[in-house]
């Protein structure tokens, strides 16, 4: 098979997976479908770990076009891939958590009556993100970025029966609308400015003339000169936001928990979020040109790292906790983005994909074992019932805060080191963001842990509150009870569910270790990557650091970051395991001066939202639609143009009379008209007179 | 005086159709009524071997034009010529006449027209069909044009005890003749004014400027008329609904499909190759007439509520819509032609064939109310109906959508922007009488019984994958697109190349 | 120029005078020898068919298309068979295999219409 075969392969096989069980499932039943679209999973997932291999190996990168969709005013729209390094880890995990997650599914859907559709629905998500991150142009790229969108739109509206969620998938495709606009219109500015969608010949362009680049300008309101990388990166970069929830358009990531959790896993924690990182990634050459955006790009990120990590502190429900670290965490990535150290984010979006999609799936082991209860204050003491849940989760949760060794820490500790030394504007104010952070999550992260694994076993007590997540949907023939009853014990999830979190443990713990030297260091991205480390020189800190990944582990111990982490860890053991009462005075305290409540609120953003713009627009739309839908357009062009239409229509259908001679009339009527004006024509113009 | 330029092989096809019809006519004297089952397999296995034949054909003609020779092979003394544009469309009407057979079988059998005629006569026509696709010389395409008329005519009156059908083979038959005197008049007038009845000697005789001009302009409009006769542009179009209402289903789709992508190799050879100098002259002819069917095929299709009627005037202004691709005379637009005649005999063998599918002995599934609830009834033949309407309105995604786009496509590049707009406009207008079936389809209750309706699994199994081609076409039309205009782009520079010779 | 089309007008003298000769021979040898007994039959032009000067919206039977018909396909077959025969030795092998083709495709047509008894009156 050669390698083109093989790149054609890897989306397809998930496709085909997703076509069979979504047309044919209710044919097929529930254990072929899952068997084919997991077979489909697996074989992608191969063929990617092959890819990887064989371009370490020294293999060349591939980039070229596979089909010519279609060519309009001389720009081709092109299916075509590009497959190097970056390409190739980003196929990896995309399938490898893919794959977990289709594992796992098996166990968690076992009793839902949409068993096929959520499988179709997942590898056809699989697919349409191979095709997005294989892309060697943006209108594919912008195809997978749509099609993921839709995906995640039907999947967190995949019990579409409960208002909540399907409020929360409507929200979710609304402000992905908002980022999409500004994607595409950078889209455009790249078209019409460099006459190419094909990242090779655009990359070329800039890479020959970076000055001249830099220099242009473009007009967007008479009088003011814009820079045109600027202006194009930035409206890029608001499409990444859109697609990786950063702060103002990251409201739509908490809700979407209201998809299974299997999807949270996949889709809103490792991979589909991180489309954004990836695409700015990509388009390195061309961000590396404009110190204004990758400003804006690290002070977006470090509002989001450090202020939805404060969230996450104050969230009851287990997968709300864990939607705000991933949030804190893109937030992470996207600082190491604006501090040019593309490398780095991707290093981190790779280990964040396996410990963030083993926290959910081990979240959603724990909603298993809990009956569907999502509520961790009514939970405690599960170390003893759900161990290999419980030994998950720990070792997700040290590699989330960075603890040394794990995978987390390289990445995290890469990203801190780089903003420290990022000399763009706003870097001050990353470098605090970030290290503040590092506390909050180690609080946050280790709160849930001890509440959920610790302590008093508060099911036995807890009264049935009726605040329960997954299953109140009325699809459900069968009997749920939410919650566990008096006499119910939780229990270990079957081993399907535990199998893919054990899985993943393994690469939370050690892939960090093992990938630093290449990545960072090494020449893993060399030419896929572009950094101009004259102007941005943060990597080279970094990259000095990554040589040696046991030394850096061991230098950890006598680094703020990792104190900080420790502080996290003590704080959230005294809170909530030594002494509650503290944990309540201080929530009363930030109850009475006010932010607690502003916290509560999500800092007011959903309000502004829903009642300053969505009104607005409403309003508007109400009076657009009033007068102008209504009055003029309804009143006077449709039923205007119909009516008019009707009466002429009415007018042609006399003429067809049923009689032969009037048809043969009108015929040579037609002919002796043509002949007239022909002869008339040319009489005119001459012809006949010589 | 000898023939020494027989070359009978490059009609291999059409030779090999020839006996297999006179085969199957005498084969069929054999069979008894009860089962005529086989001489319909026998007939789709002629049809396959034609179209294996057409392939090789065209594989040839294709692999002669890679290595540098003209694709184009003549026969008969120049008067027969086997290119890809004639092999391409001869594949389409192979498929399209494929489909009216298998589409209509049960149809056929519950109306008791499914006799050896039926078969023989559909055959001849394709004959016919493709004899047209091949001429080169005015004779042959006359010939060709007869063939498949009077088989046609003979087809519509089929069920002799129909009244209706029979009203309708009259009337086709009666104005069918009159478009052919005033074509072969128009033909004749051409030869007197050039003196020459072959399609390159004329296109010679022109550019030397050795012509009548106005007995060559007479014989145009005559030949224009003619012409638009069988593509069923106005006003030479009062006959489509009355035939289309009046036949049995299967025939007008018969009449409705593959015969246009003859009439478009026949436009394409008379007036692009042989009058291509007159380009500017009988395109504007053709302009009036693709408005006129745009407009009166669009408004007339809104106020009818039989659903044959409807795709009646449908086609009208499909023809519209294709007759404006040729108007532009250029290759671009001949080739946006071609893509669209080719496709709409996929989408309108699917309409066609749906429409059968739902009529049961007794009962004619022609009413537009038909279909109210079709969706409560049945959700797949409502799907298949909705992709067929959707296809045919021009929403994207579907293939007719680019087949319309690389119309406009054309109109623009020669600088006719608002053509390309006034066509927009009636599409628009269009969508309307489409988009009713589907909102009878899925918003309306259901009227009286509510008959499932059945369909044979092979019928139904290629509707399916007749109007997923649909989808399939419109998201890939690159293909088919790209390899339609290489070969008109073929066929043009031969007769270019003939010309400077 | 004139005097090539003398044939012309000789074959239109003989003609004339074969279609004139028998019927002035008819008339005047049956004054002579024969006995005048009419009756109305006998007074028509054909004993079977139709008046030659009649209204032409009259009913008949279908049959006599058919016959009719297919009487035209045969004779211009015939019409086409006396020139080839005449020049066949000019046309040679091509010209005759030309022509047992057609007739080829006269005989499928033959034996079509035989066996949908076509030919059978009743």
């Amino acid at each position: 098979m050669d390698m083109k075969t093989i790149y054609l392969l890897i989306p397809l096989a998930p496709l085909f997976g997703a076509l069979v069980a979504g047309l044919f499932g209710w044919a097929i039943g529930r254990k072929a479908a899952h068997t084919v679209t997991i077979g489909g999973v697996a074989v992608s997932f191969l063929l990617s770990a092959y890819t990887l291999k064989y371009l370490l190996g020294g293999g060349e990168a591939f980039n070229g076009t596979v089909y010519t969709w279609t060519v309009i005013a001389g720009v081709d729209f092109n299916v075509g891939f590009l497959v190097d390094t970056l390409t190739a880890m980003m196929m990896c995990v995309v399938t490898f958590v893919s794959l977990m997650v289709h594992i796992y599914t098996i166990g968690y859907m076992s009793e839902d009556p949409g068993y096929q559709r959520f499988f179709s629905y997942i590898s056809l998500f699989t697919f349409s993100m191979l095709m997005l991150v294989m892309s060697n142009n943006f209108v594919q790229l912008f195809f997978g970025w749509e099609a993921v969108g839709l995906v995640s739109y039907l999947l967190i509206g995949f019990w579409f029966k409960r208002p909540t969620a399907t409020f929360a998938n409507m929200k979710a495709f609304l402000i992905n609308r908002v980022g999409d606009f500004g994607f595409l219109l950078g889209i455009g500015l790249v078209l019409y400015h460099f006459g190419s969608l094909d990242y090779a010949t655009v990359f070329q362009q800039v890479a020959a003339d970076p000055a001249g680049w830099q220099a242009k300008t473009i007009t967007l309101f008479a009088g003011h000169e814009w820079n045109l990388l600027a202006v194009t990166c930035i409206l890029l970069f608001i499409g990444a936001m859109g697609k990786s929830a950063q702060f103002p358009l990251h409201v739509w990531l908490p809700d979407s928990m209201e998809g299974p959790t299997p999807i949270s896993a996949l889709i809103h924690a490792a991979t589909m979020v991180t489309a954004g990182i990836f695409m700015v990634s990509r388009m390195s050459p061309l961000f590396e040109l404009s110190d204004t955006a990758l400003s804006f790009i690290m002070v977006i990120g470090a509002i989001t790292a450090l202020f939805m990590g404060f969230l996450g502190i104050i969230q009851n429900d287990i997968k709300r906790v864990v939607a705000y670290s991933t949030l804190s965490q893109l937030g992470y990535m996207t600082v190491a983005l604006g501090a040019s150290a593309y490398s780095v984010a991707v290093f981190h979006l790779m280990t964040h994909a396996f410990f963030k999609a083993l926290l959910f799936l081990a979240a959603g082991s724990v909603i298993i074992g809990m009956h569907h209860d999502q509520d961790i204050r009514n939970m405690g003491g599960l170390k003893k019932y759900m161990p290999i849940t419980w030994i998950t989760s720990l070792i997700g949760s040290l590699a989330l805060i960075g603890t040394p060794f794990f995978a987390g820490f390289y990445s995290k500790d890469s990203i801190i080191l780089a903003v420290e030394h990022s000399n763009l504007a706003g870097s001050g104010f990353a470098t605090f963001a970030v290290l503040a952070g590092v506390f909050v999550t180690a609080f946050y992260s280790f709160r849930m842990y001890f509440l959920v694994f610790h302590g008093k076993e508060r099911w036995m007590s807890a009264g049935h509150s009726h605040h329960h997540g997954d299953h109140d949907d009325e699809e459900e023939s069968h009997d749920h009870h939410h919650g566990l009853g008096p006499n119910d014990k939780p229990h270990e999830s079957p081993w399907v569910v535990t199998l893919p979190l054990v899985l993943l443990a393994i690469p939370s713990v050690v892939i960090g270790f093992l990938a630093i030297g290449p990545m960072i260091a090494g020449d893993f991205f060399n030419n896929v990557i572009y950094t101009n480390l004259e102007a941005h020189p943060a990597l080279e800190q970094v990259k000095h650091h990554a040589h040696d990944a046991l030394a850096m582990g061991l230098h950890a111990f006598m680094t703020l970051p990792f104190w900080l982490a420790v502080a996290g860890v003590a704080a959230a053991y005294l809170f909530y395991m030594v002494k509650p009462d503290l944990a309540t005075m201080c929530d009363r305290f930030f109850t009475s001066i006010g932010i607690k409540k502003l916290m509560e609120e999500k800092y007011y953003m959903d309000h502004l939202y829903i009642n300053g713009f969505a009104a607005a627009g409403r309003a508007v739309g109400t009076v657009l639609w009033k007068v102008g839908d209504t009055l003029l357009i309804d009143g006077l062009v449709v039923n205007g143009a119909a009516r008019v239409v009707g009466f002429i229509s009415g007018m042609v259908r006399k003429l067809q009379t049923g009689y032969i001679y009037h048809y043969a009339f009108a015929m040579i009527l037609g002919a002796i008209l043509m002949l007239s004006f022909w002869l008339y024509v040319w009489g005119v113009s001459g012809v006949f007179s010589n | 005086m000898i023939p020494t330029s027989l070359n009978a092989w490059v009609a291999t096809p059409e030779i090999f159709l020839l006996c297999s019809a006179c085969i199957v006519l005498l084969f069929d004297l054999f069979v008894s009524d009860a089962r005529k089952q086989v001489t319909y397999l026998l007939t789709l296995l002629v049809l396959a071997l034609t179209a294996v034949l057409t392939i090789q054909s065209l594989q040839q003609g294709l692999a002669l034009s890679a290595s540098g020779v003209s694709a184009a092979r003549f026969a008969f003394n120049h008067m027969y010529v086997a290119d890809p544009v004639a092999d391409f469309a001869k594949l389409g009407m192979l498929l399209g006449v494929a489909l009216v057979l298998i589409y209509g079988r049960s149809y056929a059998i519950d109306r008791g027209i499914f006799k050896g005629e039926l078969f023989t006569l559909t055959l001849f026509s394709l004959l016919g069909m493709m004899v047209m696709a091949s001429a080169t010389n005015f004779l042959t395409l006359y010939v060709g044009l007869e063939l498949l008329s009077l088989a046609i005519y003979a087809l519509v009156a089929l069920p002799r005890g129909n009244v209706r059908a029979s009203e309708a083979a009259m009337k086709y038959f009666v104005l069918g003749a009159l478009a052919s005197g005033m074509l072969l008049y128009g033909l004749s007038m051409l030869y007197g004014a050039t003196g020459s009845l072959d399609v390159y000697e004329v296109s010679a005789r022109i550019a030397q400027a050795q012509f009548n001009p106005m007995l060559l302009t007479f014989g145009m409009v005559f030949v224009v008329t003619g012409i638009g006769f069988k593509l069923g542009a106005v006003p030479f179009h009062m006959w489509v609904p009355d035939v289309y209402e009046g036949s049995p289903t299967l025939l007008a789709q018969l009449i409705g499909s593959a015969p246009k992508l003859a009439a478009f190799v026949f436009v394409l050879r008379l007036l692009g190759e042989a009058m291509g100098q007159f380009g500017p002259l009988w395109g504007e002819m053709l302009k009036y007439i693709a408005i006129l069917s745009l407009v009166i095929g669009n408004l007339a299709a809104i106020a009818q509520t039989n659903i044959k009627r409807m795709l009646a005037y449908s086609t009208i202004s499909h023809m519209g819509f294709l007759l404006l691709g040729v108007m532009t005379h250029s290759e671009i637009g001949y080739a946006a032609a071609f893509f669209y005649a080719m496709t709409y005999v996929i989408t309108a063998a699917a309409s066609f064939g749906l429409i059968m599918l739902l009529s049961r002995n007794g009962f004619e599934c022609e009413n537009i109310a038909d279909f109210k609830g079709l969706n409560k009834r049945s959700p797949w033949f409502a799907g298949m109906m909705l992709m067929v309407m959707f296809s045919m309105a021009g929403i994207p995604a579907f293939v007719g959508f680019f087949a319309k786009l690389s119309v406009l496509r054309a109109l623009v590049d020669s600088g006719l922007t608002w053509l390309a707009v006034v066509a927009i406009v009636f599409s628009l207008i269009g969508a309307f009488y489409y988009l009713r079936v589907v909102k009878v389809m899925y918003f309306d209750e259901p009227e009286g019984e509510l008959l499932a309706p059945a369909g044979e699994l092979d019928a139904k199994l290629l509707l399916s994958l007749n109007c997923l081609l649909l989808l399939v076409l419109g998201v890939f039309p690159n293909q088919l697109l790209t390899s339609l205009s290489h070969a008109v782009n073929l066929t043009m520079a031969g007769s270019a190349g003939m010309m400077l010779q | 120029m004139l005097e090539s089309y003398f044939p012309v007008l000789l074959f239109l003298v003989v003609g004339l005078l074969v279609g004139v000769a028998p019927l002035v021979l008819g008339w005047g040898v049956g004054k002579v020898l024969g006995t005048v007994r009419p009756d109305p039959e006998k007074l028509s032009p054909y004993e079977c068919g139709f008046e030659p000067s009649a209204d032409a919206r009259i009913q008949f039977d279908v049959r006599y298309y058919l016959v009719a018909i297919l009487f035209i396909l045969f004779d211009l077959e015939v019409a086409f068979l006396v020139p080839w025969a005449v020049v066949l030795k000019e046309i040679g092998l091509f010209g005759f295999i030309s022509m047992m083709i057609f007739l080829a495709i006269l005989v499928v047509g033959f034996i079509y219409e035989w066996m949908k008894g076509a030919l059978e009156w009743e």
